[in-house]
């Protein structure tokens, strides 16, 4: 078999491979955060924990309800949305004026709430949650089997990926978002409702991490644990990317996907910390990450 | 995370600290239960073992020769400094007279040093590294329901036998994880087997893809799990999304619990062999602890872990009650010349090392058909005698044993 880099190259094809869907659950969910944060100017702490949420309602509405991974696609990321919302209104907007601190503060203590509830109410073993049937077994590509159901949450993540792109870079919604960050009283003077749009904005983002979970529920268990796994990573991929840089965290997050991949073949102990070291390097070379912008 | 527990932690020492000075001499004997309370590890242990602490304490009656006893708990996240700052305070302030459960194997290594420093008791259930009783063994410290050791002889011994002779390993990149599959290694290789390759990864990773696919490459004919909890739910159903168990390889469960085995469902988990120093399905005494313990911990049935918590604490309080006296060695000393005999163990032991000898099983977990219910999950295969299930006391490395 030929060698790359010293291992077989059919390894390192796989591991790539790998690296690139755990990747695209990285790019879906510092997309949410960037955009809340790039939107509203909140470090939102309790992404990981919405997340997990919306994995533990999947689970739920198979559970309780018998409803299936198809329609809970599209029913969690709207009650997770939802959720959202309703965080916003009745919490975070009243922050806004305030630095930006209160903001991480308030989101943080969300999560540890929302964790604790899980956690009292479901123990942290985690919940079974099934592979729908026409996504199980896989596909033998030769250099690595390929499990049909990872081959779905990379296509599924890079569509959702350039669409909330799209809506954002290329949309008059977004362009009126856009212009909202600038300068909200312009806005404003126009007739559009800004904190409408900004609600709207939050609820989508938070909706993004529901989807997440929906998509990492068959794959982990529904565990309490999930969201705190990933969301210091995820958080180390928006820095990187650029703080609020929509193209900088999905492209990031597949990035990050693939080095820790590649470190998990060479040197798999440090895997868990090769994306802070990354995160480290980016930030002595360029302070504002790949893909930001100095803010003023 | 860290900066919310790290409050938490100084809001739990700032209550602990307002409490009153006391030991034995006030006329108190304080229980410690420290173990994993919010992470991976907290439903092998975690509230149930405070639980079952609580019910060998009450069917004891409640007092020691006259005295209360209390129950304190804390969460020691996994984290040596954690542990042994908690321990001290435990002790030093707080009258705390006997630490119990602790699992983590890197932590109950930090307490260890500590109890062993402050002459206080250390009963240990939840760990599971055999360097507690060889090299960083202590007069004061118990080992108690099971060790990396058995579960080598157990389930590595049982599936070179059956075939399985070479063996590729995943391991939790700490003490326990070390132990495991070094233990293992030796059973394989002692037993005309081979080792291929391992590959270590950081406790509490979620996706093990990338670490199943390189055991799948090296044509092992075992993948050995050396690790815990969730890392080895989250293994264990990675490779059957892989198809790595379909594709003739096995799974070689070194240390599961009947929580993991719930966690998974009985369609991935079914035929994975396990040891375990428990299984409350055995017969009619362990039935009984296990009914009266569900029906305290919402329905869920005791692990081993926490039936040896029991266990540990009701020896231990036996042990007091006859020295009239709780200092760490004196108590152990005690707990050492009595036999050990309840619906945890039969004729169980202490050696000088501080293991506790008794008889561990074989289990495999059943299909779903044949199971009649939730928790009804295994077939015990065989007993392993407590003599054989546990290092030889002539190959220990304890400093104790050696004089």
């Amino acid at each position: 078999m030929q060698e790359l880099l010293g291992v077989p190259a059919a390894v390192l094809f796989g591991q790539l491979l790998l690296g690139l869907i755990n990747g695209s659950f990285y790019a879906l969910l510092s997309l949410g955060l960037a955009v809340i944060f790039g939107m509203l100017n909140v470090i939102n702490f309790a992404h990981g924990a919405l997340y997990m949420t919306g994995a533990f309602v999947a689970w739920m509405l198979l559970n309780y309800l018998g409803i299936g991974y198809w329609p809970a696609l599209v029913l969690v990321p709207i009650a997770v949305g939802a959720l959202g919302v309703l965080m916003e209104k009745t919490m975070l907007s009243r922050l806004y004026k305030l630095d930006h601190l209160y903001g991480l503060l308030l989101t943080f203590g969300l999560a540890l709430i929302i964790e604790g509830l899980f956690r009292n109410g479901y123990g942290v073993s985690g919940q079974p949650y099934p592979i729908p049937d026409i996504l199980s077994g896989g596909y033998n590509l030769g250099f690595m089997f390929l499990p049909i159901y990872r081959g779905w949450v990379i296509i599924a993540s890079l569509i959702i990926c350039f669409g909330t792109w799209f809506l954002v870079e290329r949309t008059r919604f977004g362009a009126y978002l856009r212009a909202a960050v600038e300068n909200q009283q312009l806005v404003r003077a126009f007739g559009i409702n800004v904190p409408l749009l900004m609600t709207m904005a939050f609820g989508f983002a938070v909706a993004l991490a529901g989807v997440a979970g929906v998509l990492a529920a068959p794959i982990y268990q529904v565990s309490p644990l999930m969201g705190q796994q990933v969301i210091i990573v995820v958080f180390a991929i928006v820095v990187i990317g650029g703080l609020g840089s929509i193209m900088g965290s999905i492209i990031t997050g597949l990035g990050v996907g693939i080095i820790e991949g590649l470190t998990k073949t060479f040197y798999p102990e440090g895997s868990a910390v090769v994306v802070f070291v990354l995160m480290a390097i980016v930030l002595v070379l360029r302070p504002h990450g790949l893909f930001g912008r100095p803010r003023t | 995370m860290r900066l919310g527990k790290t409050a938490l932690l100084g809001a739990v020492f700032a209550l602990a600290a307002g409490s009153a000075h006391a030991d034995i001499s006030d006329g108190v004997l304080r229980i410690g239960v420290l173990n994993d309370q919010s992470g991976l590890y907290t439903d092998l242990g975690g509230p149930g073992s405070v639980e079952a602490a609580k019910m060998a304490v009450e069917d004891f009656g409640g007092t020691v020769n006259g005295m209360p006893i209390e129950i304190v708990s804390a969460d020691h996240q996994n984290k040596p400094d954690i542990g042994s700052n908690i321990v001290r305070q435990w002790i030093d302030v707080d009258g705390v007279d006997v630490i119990v459960d602790v699992p983590t194997s890197s932590v109950a290594l930090a307490v260890q040093k500590v109890t062993a420093e402050k002459d206080t008791a250390f009963l240990m259930s939840g760990p599971a590294s055999t360097r507690l009783t060889n090299e960083d063994c202590a007069a004061t410290g118990v080992h108690y329901s099971y060790d990396t050791y058995a579960l080598a002889i157990g389930t590595g011994k049982a599936m070179v036998q059956e075939g399985g002779d070479t063996w590729f390993f995943l391991t939790a990149d700490y003490a326990f994880g070390h132990s495991l599959e070094q233990d293992t290694s030796n059973v394989v290789e002692e037993n005309g087997g081979k080792v291929l390759g391992v590959v270590r990864h950081p406790l509490s990773s979620s996706d093990f893809s990338s670490y199943l696919l390189q055991a799948q490459g090296s044509g092992a004919k075992v993948i050995g799990l050396a690790n815990a909890g969730g890392d080895t739910t989250n293994s264990i159903k990675q490779a059957s999304e892989f198809g790595i168990t379909q594709s003739g390889q096995r799974l070689a469960a070194l240390l599961m619990f009947i929580t993991d085995v719930d966690a998974l469902g009985l369609d991935v988990a079914q035929g994975l062999t396990l040891t375990t120093g428990f299984y409350w399905n055995m017969n009619e005494e362990t039935r009984a602890f296990a009914d009266r313990f569900a029906a305290r911990m919402d329905g869920q049935r005791p692990t081993m872990v926490q039936a040896g918590v029991y266990s540990a604490v009701a020896h231990y309080l036996k042990a007091v009650a006859e020295a009239n006296d709780d200092g760490g060695k004196a108590a152990v000393d005690q707990m050492k010349k009595l036999p050990i005999n309840d619906f945890f163990a039969t004729n169980g032991t202490i050696r000088d090392d501080g293991r506790m000898v008794h008889d561990m099983y074989l289990a495999q977990v059943k299909t779903p058909a044949e199971s009649t219910g939730k928790w009804d999950y295994y077939n015990i295969l065989r007993t392993i005698p407590g003599d054989q299930a546990f290092q030889p006391l002539s190959e220990s490395r304890c400093p104790l044993i050696k004089g």
